[in-house]
C-alpha cells in the first residue's frame, strides 16, 4: 500500500480529482498548504510598502492506494496538474504500514 | 457656515424672511414675548430639518462602519477587532462628552475668539423650540439637529487619528487621549473657525465643511502620534499586508456616499449650496481617484485598489473646505492635485522620514485637508469656475487659508503633545511586545475576528 501524496497547484484540483475518479481511485484529503519551490514568491506593494510574498499557496493532496495503483495515480496526478509553467508542484510517494477502517474495523487492503 | 447665533424663540406660524438675523439673535426669550412679531420673523424648512437629520446619520455612518471598515481591512487580522472597537468607542465616548460640555465649548455662545463658553453644559436651555442659523438670514433649523450634526463631526475627527497608532496601542491611552484631544484641540479649533466669534472665522478664512477642523487636524494629531508612540514591532522585516482589501474597499465606499451628508449637510439648508457642494464631492473624488490610479499606473506598471481608495479619500479630504465655493470642474483638479500631492507623501517623504503613521493618516487628510484648504483659496475664485467674483483676491484668500492651517497645526501639535505626554505618565501608550505580536484583538478585547 502507497500514499501519493502531491503538491500542486490550487485551480489543478478539479482536474485531478477527475483523473483520478477516471481510474477508480475514491477517496482523496485535500489541504490548503503554503511553500515556496523554484518559483519562488512575489512582491505586492500596499502604497509605499513593499512585501515580498515568499510563500505561496498550493493544495496538497493525499491518496491511498493499494501497490499496484501507485502508478497509475502517480500519472493520473502529473497529466491532470501540468500546466508546463514553473510551479506546478511535485509528487511524492511512500509506503503505508497499517491501515484501520474506523467504522468497521476492516485492515490494510480490506480498509482501502 | 455663517451666523452662529442661537436663540429660543416662541415658534410662530409667521414668518418673514426680511428679518436681520443679527437683531434677532440678540433677543433674550424675556423679551421674546414683547418683541413676538420679530421672534416670529424666522422661518422653518420641513425639507432643511428633514435633509439636515439625514445628513446628520449620514456622518455617523461614515464612522460606523465605513471608516471602522476602511482602516480595518488595512491592519493584519489579529487587530481587526481591535480597530473597530477603537472607532465604535470613541463614537460613544465623544457623543457623551459633547452632550456633557462640548456642544457648548465650542458653540455656546460665548463671545471669546478661542471657545464657546460654559453657557450650554448639558445641552442647558435647548428644548424642542430652540433654532440655529443657517446661511440664510432669518432661516433655522432645530438647535437639536445643529447639535447632532455638529455631533458627528467631532465623533470623527478623534476616529480618523486612530490610523496612525494601530496595531500598539493601549485601549486605554485610545480612550483617554481622545477625551483630552476632543477637549482642548477639537472644540476650540471648532469655535474658532465656524462661530461667529471664532479667530480663523473673524479671518475670513473658507473652510466650509471642516478642512482644518477635522482633517488637518486628525492629521496633525496622527503625525506626532505616530512619532511619540514609534514604529510597530517589526516594521520593515514582518509582513504588514492589508488583511482584506475587500473591507477596505466598502469602507471607503462608505465613506464616499456619508460624505454628501458631511460636505452637503455643511450647507444647513437644502438647496442650491448644498447641490454644488453635492456634485463637487462626486467630481473631486473622481478626478482623484483617476488621478492616483494613473499615477501607480504610470510610475509602478500596475493600478492598485488600495491606490484608487486612497486616492478616493485624498480626494474627498481635499474637498471638504472648498465644496461651497468652487466649481464642479475645478474640484476635478483640486482632487486630482491633491492625489499626486498624498500619493508623493505615502509612497515616498513618510518613507525617507522613517515614521509609521501606519494607515497614513497624516499622509492623506493631513496633507490632503492642507492640499484643500490653500486650493480653496485658489478654486474659489470666479475665473476658475467658483463663486467668488469681482473683488475677489486669489493672492488675499491663499494668505488667509495658510494662515488659518498654520494656526490649527501649531494648537493641534502642542495640545496633541501635551494630550500624550499625560496619558503616557498615567496610562503608558503601548502595549507590551507579547500582546503586539500576540495582536490586540486576543490580548486587549479577549475575542478574535476570523476563526478557521
Amino acid at each position: 500500500m502507497k500514499i501519493v501524496m502531491a503538491v500542486i497547484k490550487p485551480f489543478k484540483l478539479d482536474e485531478v480529482r477527475e483523473a483520478l475518479t477516471s481510474i477508480g481511485i475514491e477517496g482523496l484529503t485535500v489541504t490548503e498548504v503554503k511553500g515556496y519551490g523554484r518559483q519562488k514568491g512575489h512582491t505586492e506593494i500596499y502604497r509605499g510598502a513593499e512585501y515580498a510574498v515568499a510563500f505561496l499557496p498550493k493544495l496538497k493532496i493525499e491518496v491511498a492506494v493499494a501497490s499496484s495503483m501507485a502508478d497509475k495515480a502517480v500519472e493520473a496526478i502529473a497529466t491532470a496538474a501540468k500546466t508546463g509553467q514553473i510551479g506546478d508542484g511535485k509528487i511524492f510517494v511512500f509506503a503505508i504500514e497499517h491501515v484501520v477502517r474506523i467504522r468497521t474495523g476492516e485492515t490494510n487492503a480490506d480498509a482501502l | 457656515m455663517t451666523n452662529r447665533f442661537f436663540k429660543t424663540s416662541i415658534a410662530g406660524g409667521l414668518a418673514s424672511l426680511l428679518m436681520a438675523a443679527a437683531a434677532v439673535a440678540q433677543e433674550t426669550a424675556a423679551e421674546a414675548p414683547a418683541a413676538a412679531a420679530e421672534a416670529a420673523a424666522t422661518t422653518m424648512d420641513k425639507g432643511d430639518t428633514a435633509f439636515m437629520m439625514i445628513s446628520s446619520v449620514l456622518v455617523l455612518f461614515m464612522i460606523l462602519p465605513g471608516l471602522a471598515l476602511f482602516y480595518g481591512g488595512l491592519v493584519r487580522a489579529k487587530n481587526m477587532l481591535s480597530v473597530l472597537m477603537q472607532c465604535m468607542m470613541i463614537t460613544a465616548v465623544v457623543i457623551v462628552i459633547w452632550v456633557v460640555y462640548g456642544y457648548s465649548f465650542a458653540f455656546g455662545g460665548s463671545t471669546s475668539p478661542w471657545w464657546g463658553g460654559t453657557a450650554k453644559l448639558f445641552l442647558g436651555g435647548v428644548t424642542m423650540a430652540s433654532e440655529a442659523a443657517t446661511f440664510t438670514p432669518g432661516v433655522v433649523i432645530p438647535e437639536y439637529v445643529f447639535i447632532v450634526f455638529q455631533m458627528t463631526f467631532a465623533c470623527i475627527t478623534p476616529a480618523l487619528i486612530v490610523g496612525a497608532f494601530v496595531e500598539r496601542i493601549k485601549f486605554s491611552a485610545v480612550i483617554a487621549f481622545v477625551i483630552l484631544w476632543v477637549t482642548f484641540a477639537y472644540f476650540p479649533i471648532a469655535h474658532m473657525v465656524w462661530d461667529a466669534n471664532g479667530y480663523l472665522f473673524g479671518l475670513g478664512a473658507l473652510d466650509f465643511a471642516g478642512g482644518t477642523v477635522v482633517h488637518i487636524n486628525a492629521g496633525i494629531a496622527a503625525l506626532v502620534a505616530a512619532i511619540m508612540i514609534g514604529k510597530r514591532e517589526g516594521l520593515g522585516r514582518d509582513i504588514m499586508a492589508p488583511h482584506s482589501m475587500t473591507f477596505t474597499m466598502v469602507g471607503a465606499s462608505i465613506l464616499w456616499v456619508g460624505w454628501f451628508g458631511f460636505n452637503a449637510g455643511s450647507n444647513l439648508e437644502a438647496n442650491g449650496g448644498a447641490a454644488l457642494a453635492m456634485i463637487n464631492t462626486f467630481t473631486a473624488t473622481a478626478g482623484a481617484i483617476i488621478a492616483w490610479a494613473a499615477i501607480e499606473a504610470v510610475l509602478r506598471g500596475k493600478a492598485s485598489m488600495l491606490g484608487a481608495a486612497s486616492g478616493l479619500v485624498a480626494g474627498l479630504v481635499a474637498v471638504t473646505p472648498a465644496a461651497g465655493t468652487i466649481g464642479p470642474v475645478g474640484a476635478i483638479v483640486l482632487g486630482a492635485i491633491a492625489s499626486a500631492t498624498c500619493y508623493l507623501f505615502v509612497s515616498k517623504v513618510k518613507n525617507s522620514f522613517g515614521y509609521d503613521d501606519s494607515l497614513d493618516v497624516f499622509g492623506i487628510h493631513g496633507v490632503g485637508g492642507i492640499v484643500g484648504a490653500i486650493g480653496t483659496g485658489i478654486f474659489s475664485a470666479a475665473s476658475l469656475g467658483g463663486i467668488k467674483g469681482d473683488d475677489y483676491s486669489i493672492a488675499g484668500q491663499t494668505m488667509i487659508q495658510i494662515q488659518a492651517v498654520l494656526v490649527t497645526i501649531v494648537w493641534c501639535a502642542i495640545v496633541s503633545v501635551v494630550a500624550l505626554l499625560i496619558v503616557k505618565a498615567v496610562f503608558g501608550l503601548r502595549v507590551s511586545k507579547e500582546a503586539e505580536s500576540t495582536g490586540l484583538d486576543l490580548t486587549s478585547h479577549g475575542e478574535a475576528a476570523y476563526h478557521s
